[in-house]
């Protein structure tokens, strides 16, 4: 650790002393974690996970700096980045005005000479007034120019419903962003994949979509000692099985992981064995992982928030008809977000997104049982 | 129930009541007094941006001056039973609050007629009062109730009143800007002679949205009235960090513009008036109210990192709207500092009332999912979480 800071210390010279206290800062940091979870399981929140991400990727690489609305002096409007205005200054925590297109346009520019930036969405909602840049500026810009201009950028920000938002503050935009080639969209559930998949999307050479959750930034997971190390990552593009099972694959990202998991604790009261595949990565989709799994269990249910017509679901329907038809028994199941904008109203908004036990009737259907909560003595 | 019929509902009781006041010996009948002039000089002069500003001194009645004391006490007093009802957890998501606002929907509403347009963005709740809304409406929508203006459909950011030319209500910031030179663009097509007042905050203020809206507006004359509410800070972050030029009212640059004391009702409603005039002889034109909002940004902002509370009760001993119009009543001598406690307890049972109301108003029926995806959907089928389990057809 020492031989590396002093190898920084000698590289860059004007930021030696920064980085030589950053990096012993963060040794602090990490070494205080441990030693506050010595005993017993380690446990850290998302919004944690996600926190000490960004301070280590800013430590170790001076190219990476972020921007966003209230990132600096409010500590972020969800306290993702509490703490890295007075760590790293105001030169690489910008406070921006209320300008996404202006601002992505400035992130995707400043990529395109070699900085590093992570531009922060207050919601994915308000990417929409940005999409232009994300989409023709940074993921069309390696292919136009022949692979001359790459775009190191990671666009990041809750996705999805919080509660009771509305319908202008509640979409998915997994399937918008995961339809373009030349992105890559990741889709972190639990700390781990959070702190390893945002450290892999900064360090990945290509812009990155990175869609939180809201609801998940206060959720604690265990976390393994060796992903609290500082060169931990997550690769992109793999799924992973968070539940082995042979009767049903249901496949789920985000929030919906933890349903897809709860809903599998039902099912397997009523004698059926769920496999749970928690995507972690939109774009590239990992095909392979889902079609192997799908040829174990011969049944499918797919879960997301999204808006349900070209969604994520229909794109892994299609992949498993394409590659292991012959395996299937039963059709291929979607549960998703109601097909219609989000309402308010408590009642509305429960039914407009997927609940578990939507996920468990989905998955009796394609068991072929009857949806009884009563299960048979 | 209408606010305007409100206000002299309010104060039919002081004439009439044999009560211990001595009011009916010693005051004018003001009720129904709006031929006598006042003439009140606003706190400042207006500055002016490319125009020459109208006069400070502005014409107003005795009925006007109660009625809007009367009206922005019963905003204040809606504002702060809203914020009890977030923290009791029955308003969710989000609930921007507007008190210490108030004069500039007051100002705004008495120069302009309901069939002048009204658009503005989340901090909506005073706005839609102001353009008629009902107080039972408005909390039972905050509640998601099937009573609510948008039928619990909408919530807190979207609250609209299309037969009071109110046009909502919007989430994302700077939206409303072009949509409501759009508003004015079908004005001007159809011949109308009504105006748009298109409001946004010092936040929505840099948008680029905005700039590209007001270039055609002014380019093709359209009678557009930008409001920038200027609260001085966009959520956590004070105008001086967000913006180079903070002097909103010069932004238009070849637009005229006008700076106005957004805490002086009578000034809002000089400077409104002024606009639009101006507005349908020549094109757009910005009203910049410099204004202060007392809650953080949201009920999910204290409100205190980034401004002192010094600050915020320095505003609200100085400023404060409602104190202003009380001042001025008093000094008028239309009522006694007894019959103004009296309205604001008044506007406080009011409120009560309909909120006691509001949480009888049951929740959506469950088929409303599926109500007003469209305006015709030709039968088209719409689908639940689980689309095995809960479609329907759309009308």
């Amino acid at each position: 650790m020492l031989g590396t800071i002093r190898q920084k210390a000698v590289a860059a010279r004007s930021l030696s002393s920064q980085v030589l206290e950053n990096d012993l800062m963060r040794l602090r940091s990490v070494a205080s974690v441990m030693r506050h979870y010595s005993a017993g399981t380690k446990e850290m929140t998302v919004r944690d996970a996600l926190n000490s991400a960004l301070d280590e990727e800013m430590a170790a690489d001076p190219s990476v700096f972020v921007m966003g609305e209230e990132v600096g002096e409010y500590q972020g409007a969800y306290k993702i980045t509490k703490g890295l205005l007075d760590k790293y200054g105001p030169e690489r925590v910008v406070d921006t005005p209320i300008t996404e297109a202006g601002f992505a346009g400035i992130g995707v520019g400043s990529a395109y000479h070699g900085l590093r930036p992570v531009v922060e969405f207050m919601t994915f909602n308000f990417s929409m007034q940005a999409i232009d840049h994300i989409i023709n500026s940074a993921a069309k810009s390696n292919y136009m120019s022949a692979g001359q201009i790459n775009v190191p950028i990671v666009f990041r920000g809750p996705n999805g419903p919080a509660a009771g938002v509305g319908a202008q503050h509640s979409q998915c935009y997994g399937a918008w962003y995961g339809s373009v080639p030349g992105l890559k969209v990741l889709v972190p559930y639990s700390s781990e994949d959070a702190r390893g998949l945002l450290k892999a999307a900064i360090r990945d050479p290509d812009p990155v979509v990175f869609l939180e959750n809201e609801l998940l930034y206060g959720e604690s997971f265990p976390v393994s000692a060796e992903a609290l190390n500082s060169s931990f990552c997550l690769p992109i593009g793999k799924a992973k099985i968070e539940r082995e099972g042979k009767d049903i694959t249901i496949t789920a990202f985000s929030k919906m992981v933890g349903y897809a998991l709860k809903a599998a604790e039902i099912l397997e009261k009523d004698g059926i064995s769920a496999e749970v595949i928690n995507l972690r990565s939109i774009r590239p989709l990992d095909r392979a992982t889902i079609n192997a799994s799908v040829r174990k269990t011969n049944r499918l249910v797919t879960v997301e928030e999204g808006f349900p017509q070209h969604g994520i679901g229909a794109e892994i329907c299609a992949s498993v008809v394409e590659d292991s038809f012959g395996y299937l028994d039963a059709p291929v199941e979607r549960i998703a977000g109601a097909d219609v904008p989000t309402p308010y109203a408590a009642n509305l908004e429960r039914m407009a997104f997927p609940q578990i036990e939507d996920i468990v009737r989905a998955a009796r259907r394609v068991c072929y049982r009857k949806s009884s909560i009563a299960a048979s003595a | 129930m209408s606010l305007v019929r409100r206000s002299s509902d309010l104060l039919k009781p002081f004439t009439t009541a044999a009560s211990t006041t001595s009011f009916l010996n010693s005051r004018r009948h003001f009720s129904t007094d709006d031929t006598t002039t006042i003439t009140v000089e606003t706190s400042v002069p207006f500055t002016g941006h490319n125009c020459e500003p109208p006069s400070r001194s502005v014409d107003t009645t005795p009925t006007e001056l109660m009625k809007f004391f009367t009206d922005m006490a019963l905003m204040r007093r809606m504002e702060i039973a809203a914020d009890s009802l977030y923290k009791s957890k029955l308003i969710r998501g989000f609930c921007h609050l507007y008190d210490g606002q108030e004069a500039v929907c007051i100002g705004m509403e008495a120069a302009i007629t309901k069939k002048d347009c009204i658009i503005t963005a989340y901090r909506d709740h005073c706005i839609y009062l102001g353009r008629g809304g009902n107080l039972l409406q408005s909390f039972a929508e905050l509640m998601g109730r099937q009573d609510g203006c948008s039928n619990g459909k909408g919530g807190s950011m979207h609250f609209y009143k299309k037969d009071a030319c109110f046009f909502g209500g919007h989430g994302i910031v700077g939206a409303q800007v072009p949509l409501g030179c759009g508003l004015a663009f079908a004005q001007k097509y159809r011949k109308e002679d009504h105006v748009t007042f298109a409001m946004y905050g010092d936040g929505a203020a840099n948008q680029g949205q905005l700039f590209e809206a007001l270039n055609m507006a002014a380019l093709w004359d359209l009678p557009a009235i930008l409001v920038c509410e200027n609260n001085h800070y966009g959520m956590g972050t004070a105008e001086w960090r967000a913006a180079k030029s903070p002097a909103y009212y010069k932004r238009g640059d070849y637009v005229p513009g006008l700076k106005v004391d957004g805490m002086d009702a009578f000034a809002v409603k000089q400077a409104c008036k002024f606009a639009k005039e101006h507005a349908l002889k020549n094109g757009p034109i910005i009203l910049e109210m410099d204004t202060y909002r007392y809650h953080g940004h949201s009920m999910s902002d204290p409100g205190s990192t980034y401004r002192t509370r010094d600050e915020i009760s320095g505003v609200r001993q100085e400023r404060d709207p409602i104190e202003r119009i009380r001042k001025l009543v008093l000094a008028h001598d239309l009522a006694t500092e007894q019959q103004l406690k009296d309205i604001e307890k008044l506007a406080r049972k009011e409120v009560d009332e309909a909120i006691a109301k509001a949480k009888e108003s049951p929740m959506p029926a469950e088929s409303e999912l599926f109500t007003n995806v469209y305006r015709k959907g030709f039968g088209v089928e719409s689908f639940g979480a689980d689309r095995k389990e809960l479609r329907a057809t759309l009308p």
